[in-house]
């Protein structure tokens, strides 16, 4: 069943390559790890993405290249949560949901996206922390706000204060000029699950190509072990530390015993 | 060392903790106390969540009240009829407790709860026990003996129904004072992640004229009794108990204690009462303090699922 749907969506897939007409460009990238493993003891590093644009006979010559790369983590609910002053003293107030926003976004260019693209363009394509799409619960409707919205700003800069958040405007550079690299820095506390990459390819400030690229962050060892077992199995999670505690004590008072 | 904590999801120095678990640990064996009211305010200030600092210090203190309890249990120091009645309490209010922890922390409310319980408990009895000993310590310079317990004055806890006979402690009392007084400290327990030795004590020995004799090794029962029953909670309801920080912290907290317990027993009882009372009131104006002032940050984010 799913070998056919395959087989139909890759002949699908190749009727539409020759049936469009040639394509002056196409974007070939590839991630220098597409499955990183987290340690006990990691403390964050740093991916590279390469890639370089192919040209062919019906590329106009002397194109400049610009190019956005975006990094969506795995999405998640969150809620983020204003303090205000009552009766003296500061507590939550109001609050907002983010729906199925991700957990990590990284927004790479070469150079700053309003030089690459109209803002007209930056919002269809999505371009930049300002035109993301962060969903949120607004009443019983659900939607992005404006830009300069305090509860999305906050959730933002909070998110960017942990490293999980980021936008750079020369992160993106260009080792010749169709040959390219980008680092893409994994923060310690970075979350798992799969991480798209969605490369776009600009030249004069119009969409050329699009490709995508995915990676993997799984986490191994002891840490993991035990999180996953305290997430499905809390029962004989919450017996092993009682068990632990008693054992500690009892060996605690062995180990001191002063008679 | 850095060290991955897989709970509180956040890399640690493992000999911080240690020394935290420690210094704890020697406070707690100096006073007899289990220490959590000073362990979790630790954790939350080296920024550990809240929540996980509540679920995580209580099998902290499961541990240092099991060996308390082993040696106590030796002296033949426990009431054991007297510790059955106070769980009967202990184990509602621990239960209540986890409720309504989880309840606030959907809400958003359970920092603050925290952090007012903190606030309200620790100044209160921080100090009153401030005031007693300071009391003490001036009649005792004064030259006058230092009254330890005033036997056979009738309050109005005698009065009530439902009388029981406690053989070790030799006392005849009703069970319903018993029993709200473990409720109390197992809902507290719960939602503050302290042991409530510090409160437990003063109430055995004031409202229900327990015998110094038993008081601190039936006060541990309960403690072990109703941290176990916490910490199971805990890791059902929220799973927000961190075995690894736990671990660490037990290692470092027994081993505090021992050496806490022989510096203890070089101060003189009054001058411990002002100390313990003096720390007790600090932790809790830190608290408020905190409360008080305007945050730099004032808005926070949270996962609540959904992780696709």
């Amino acid at each position: 069943m799913r070998m056919r749907a395959l087989a139909i969506s890759a002949m699908v897939l190749a009727a539409t390559i020759t049936a469009l007409p040639a394509r002056a460009e196409r974007l070939i990238v590839s991630v220098s790890n597409h499955r990183v493993t987290v340690t006990p003891n990691y403390s964050g590093e740093e991916l590279v993405l390469f890639g370089s644009v192919e040209k062919d006979a019906n590329t106009p010559p002397n194109r400049n290249y610009d190019l956005v790369v975006t990094v969506f983590g795995p999405r998640a609910d969150m809620v983020t949560r204003r303090k205000e002053r009552k009766f003296g003293i500061w507590i939550n107030t109001d609050s907002r949901q983010f729906l199925q926003v991700p957990t990590y976004l990284a927004i790479f260019s070469n150079r700053p996206i309003d030089a690459i693209a109209s803002p007209e363009v930056q919002r269809r394509q999505q371009l930049g922390m300002n035109n993301v799409v962060l969903t949120q619960r607004v009443g019983t409707d659900y939607a992005d706000v404006v830009p300069t919205d305090p509860f999305r700003t906050a959730f933002i800069r909070l998110k960017s204060q942990h490293g999980l958040y980021r936008e750079s405007s020369s992160a993106v550079t260009f080792l010749t000029p169709t040959l390219f690299r980008s680092g893409i820095p994994l923060p310690a506390e970075v979350p798992i699950g799969t991480y798209t990459v969605d490369i776009k390819l600009f030249a004069d400030g119009q969409l050329i190509t699009r490709t995508e690229t995915a990676f993997e962050i799984v986490k191994v060892g002891f840490e993991q072990f035990v999180a996953n077992t305290a997430r499905q199995n809390g029962f004989v999670y919450g017996l092993a530390t009682v068990v632990m505690a008693l054992m500690t004590g009892w060996m605690a008072s062995i180990v001191f015993r002063k008679d | 060392m850095q060290l991955f904590l897989p709970i509180a999801d956040i890399p640690v120095n493992v000999f911080l903790i240690l020394a935290m678990g420690a210094a704890v640990g020697f406070v707690s064996g100096m006073f007899g106390i289990g220490g959590g009211f000073l362990m979790t305010p630790l954790l939350i200030f080296v920024g550990i969540s809240p929540a996980v600092a509540v679920a995580s210090v209580s099998s902290h203190i499961a541990a240092s009240s099991m060996s308390g309890a082993i040696s106590y249990w030796r002296r033949r120091s426990i009431d054991p009829a007297l510790a059955v009645v106070l769980l009967t309490g202990g184990s509602i209010g621990t239960a209540l407790g986890v409720f309504t922890f989880t309840w606030l922390r959907s809400l958003g409310q359970l920092d603050l709860l925290i952090a007012l319980s903190y606030v309200i408990l620790l100044t209160t009895v921080g100090g009153l026990m401030f005031w007693e000993g300071l009391r003490a310590m001036l009649r005792a310079r004064g030259g006058k003996p230092v009254p330890t317990r005033r036997p056979g004055s009738h309050v109005w806890i005698h009065g009530l129904p439902l009388k029981m006979r406690f053989k070790r402690s030799k006392i005849y009392l009703s069970v319903i004072p018993v029993v709200a007084i473990g409720l109390l400290i197992g809902f507290l327990g719960a939602v503050m992640g302290i042991g409530g030795g510090f409160i437990l004590v003063p109430l055995m020995i004031y409202l229900l004229r327990v015998p110094t004799s038993t008081v601190i090794g039936t006060s541990m029962v309960l403690t072990l009794v109703t941290m176990l029953f916490a910490t199971m909670l805990h890791a059902l309801t929220n799973h927000l108990v961190d075995a690894v920080l736990a671990l660490i912290l037990m290692v470092g907290g027994v081993t505090g204690a021992q050496f806490g317990a022989r510096a203890g027993q070089k101060i003189r009882g009054e001058h411990l009462r002002l100390l313990l009372g003096l720390l007790v009131l600090a932790v809790g104006v830190r608290f408020a303090f905190e409360l008080g002032i305007k945050p730099t940050e004032l808005f926070t984010v949270r996962e609540t699922g959904g992780a696709a």
